[in-house]
């Protein structure tokens, strides 16, 4: 199979075009522009629509807009862009729509920095937007996994009629590594129960519709859907458990931080400490079945983020908070250093 | 016996939701009736903005999409730029058009997207109260000038023909009323032309509808119908603004370039 070199951002662009993505809707922002710039050279060719329009506001829209027609839909930014995108993710989830939105992530608050961050965990994972909902969030860690996840990401917003999210981050976005293109049918889904494509007389008109006055009605809904992430949560959670079987210590990562603990747990291994890695490939639905697994024989948890300390929470839901659970984290911008992880795996070992 | 009236077949036989006296349900039936002779009803998509046709999407037979406040020209380009063969509009009011949506509204005008903007112009928030809209005329009391708009502390109203007039991309830009049978018959005359247009590829067309909201502005329908002729009309003049023999961005398949 053929193998590229290719950036992230890029990788990403065009694993959505194979994925039979036929409509891109963006605005420019560090440091996802890549995507976009690949998406204007290479959709077109591929018999699709590039558009960049006037605002993350109005490119979000065009996605809803697109994607009620039935038509498989994107939009990518980074961190302060997603906010921006979140009343048009919100009205998305609430009208039962598919699209993918890729969040290549930024230091923040406000307008942060432009180096790599994961502080928008809390966000992707529990409040995009107003009102009950959630999204499906993929957590890829290498250029290869942000290719398979995008083809996943399309496949079930399409399955689910929700909207999916790639959280990657501006080191996976910018970096280089050798990846390759699976052989790619989309599955089909039919879409002729709900798209609004024009109903050429043959059937009653289709209404795409957040917009329910009557309570009760409203929340037979949001019944419904919830019925459906009961569904996601029992079969589509995924996570790699690495070195976890005996370890006393299992470090908890995911995304770009992940590759950094797994050399730290190797070092640590080196040195006789037994360290094991969690990295959840799915934020939400969180992984709580794999976790447990891989925290089965740990005495001490540590989750290790590029944040002020966001998953955190979830592991300590997960395993109902029956063990300790430590943080170590760099933010702003600033990507912890093997030795760093170590160091701190090191200091709980020691107390052991 | 011959049928010399009846309702549209595009426009839902249910009772509306519009207050007595509301103009919004004959800016429907003319719509609806355009609909028809055009027999586009099912190649035709609606976008509905929030406001006070809302819910819009249970009058019109068509397939209808609900949008976020403002957010119906963006929704409506998402639409046409991935099905470029159906006929696309908008329906939105004052401020959602003229206020929220401003950017998506111009930026749809600028790029000449091939759908059809139908623009209910009456001065007032209809569906949350009666507060001041961007095209609120000055020392017009709403729930929110309540001593009258003053342009010192408000601003001064949008005239949104005018303003999109001015924009390369736009092709068609008409201002009508609904306040007599004359000019009702003009405005379907106007929104027949921006459908037209559409077929033809010719770009980007608006029809701003002076309308009336007796509830919230404390009129009689009458006397409501009454200040968009003494009040309004002399604000907001009525005829074309724009109107393009060729457009300047005629959409090919799929879009681009």
């Amino acid at each position: 199979m053929e193998r590229n070199l290719m950036k992230g951002n890029e990788a990403l662009a065009e694993a959505a075009i194979r994925a039979g993505c036929k409509c891109f809707f963006g605005y420019p922002i560090t440091p996802q522009t890549e995507l976009a710039a690949y998406m204007a050279k290479r959709m077109h060719k591929a018999g699709g629509v590039f558009l960049q329009a006037e605002s993350e506001i109005a490119a979000i829209n065009m996605v809803l807009g697109a994607a009620s027609t039935g038509v498989r839909a994107m939009t990518s930014s980074s961190s302060p862009g997603i906010s921006l995108k979140s009343e048009g993710v919100s009205y998305i989830a609430g009208s039962d729509l598919p699209a993918v939105i890729i969040n290549v992530e930024r230091g923040g608050p406000g307008l942060g920095g432009i180096q790599p961050s994961q502080a928008d965990y809390w966000q992707a994972t529990k409040a995009l937007g107003h009102g009950d909902f959630q999204l499906l969030v993929y957590a890829p860690a290498s250029v290869q996994e942000m290719v398979d996840y995008v083809v996943k990401a399309f496949d079930r917003a399409d399955k689910y009629r929700m909207p999916a999210m790639i959280l990657a981050d501006g080191l996976l976005g910018q970096m280089m590594e050798p990846v390759t293109f699976p052989e790619i049918n989309p599955e089909a889904y039919d879409k002729s129960g709900w798209a609004a494509n024009g109903h050429k007389m043959k059937r009653e008109h289709h209404i795409i519709n957040s917009l329910y006055l009557k309570p009760d009605e409203l929340e037979n809904s949001i019944l419904e859907r919830y019925k459906k992430y009961d569904i996601i949560k029992e079969t589509e959670t995924e996570a790699e458990l690495y070195l976890t079987e005996d370890c006393d210590i299992l470090v908890c990562a995911f995304g770009a931080t992940a590759r950094v603990v797994k050399s730290a747990v190797n070092d640590a291994r080196a040195q006789g400490i037994k360290a094991g890695l969690f990295r959840p490939k799915t934020l939400w639905p969180f992984p709580v079945k794999e976790i447990n697994e891989a925290a089965k024989n740990a005495k001490k948890l540590l989750s290790v983020e590029m944040s002020m300390g966001q998953m955190i929470d979830d592991i300590k839901l997960a395993i109902n908070c029956s063990k300790p659970v430590e943080f170590f984290g760099r933010t702003g911008g600033v990507i912890p250093s093997p030795a760093e992880v170590l160091g701190e795996i090191k200091r709980m070992g020691g107390a052991l | 016996m011959a049928v010399v009236f009846e309702r549209p077949k595009s426009l839902i036989d249910v009772p509306t939701h519009y207050c007595p006296g509301c103009t919004h349900g004959i800016v429907h039936r003319i719509l609806c009736e355009v609909i028809d002779e055009m027999g586009i009803e099912g190649d035709t998509i609606g976008v509905c903005p929030v406001g006070c046709s809302v819910m819009a999407y249970d009058y019109f037979n068509c397939d209808m999409i609900e949008a976020a406040h403002g957010r119906a020209p963006a929704v409506a380009t998402g639409v046409k730029r991935t099905n470029p063969d159906k006929f696309v509009f908008t329906y939105q009011g004052d401020g959602d058009l003229a206020a929220i949506g401003t950017a998506e509204t111009v930026h749809v005008a600028t790029r000449g997207e091939n759908i059809v903007v139908i623009f209910i112009n009456n001065t007032i928030y209809g569906m949350t109260g009666g507060q001041m809209a961007p095209t609120t005329l000055p020392g017009q009391v709403t729930q929110t000038t309540p001593f009258g708009r003053s342009p010192e502390l408000a601003g001064y109203p949008v005239k949104v023909c005018e303003m999109l007039s001015q924009l390369t991309g736009t092709a068609y830009a008409e201002r009508v009323a609904v306040d007599s049978v004359p000019h009702i018959k003009a405005a379907k005359k106007a929104i027949r032309k921006a459908f037209e247009n559409q077929k033809a590829g010719k770009g980007f067309s608006i029809v701003e509808v002076l309308s009336t909201c007796p509830t919230n502005w404390g009129l009689a329908p009458l006397d409501a119908i009454k200040r968009l002729q003494d009040e309004m009309i002399p604000y907001y003049p009525l005829g074309v603004y724009k109107d393009v023999e060729e457009g300047v961005f005629p959409k090919t398949e799929g879009g681009n370039e």
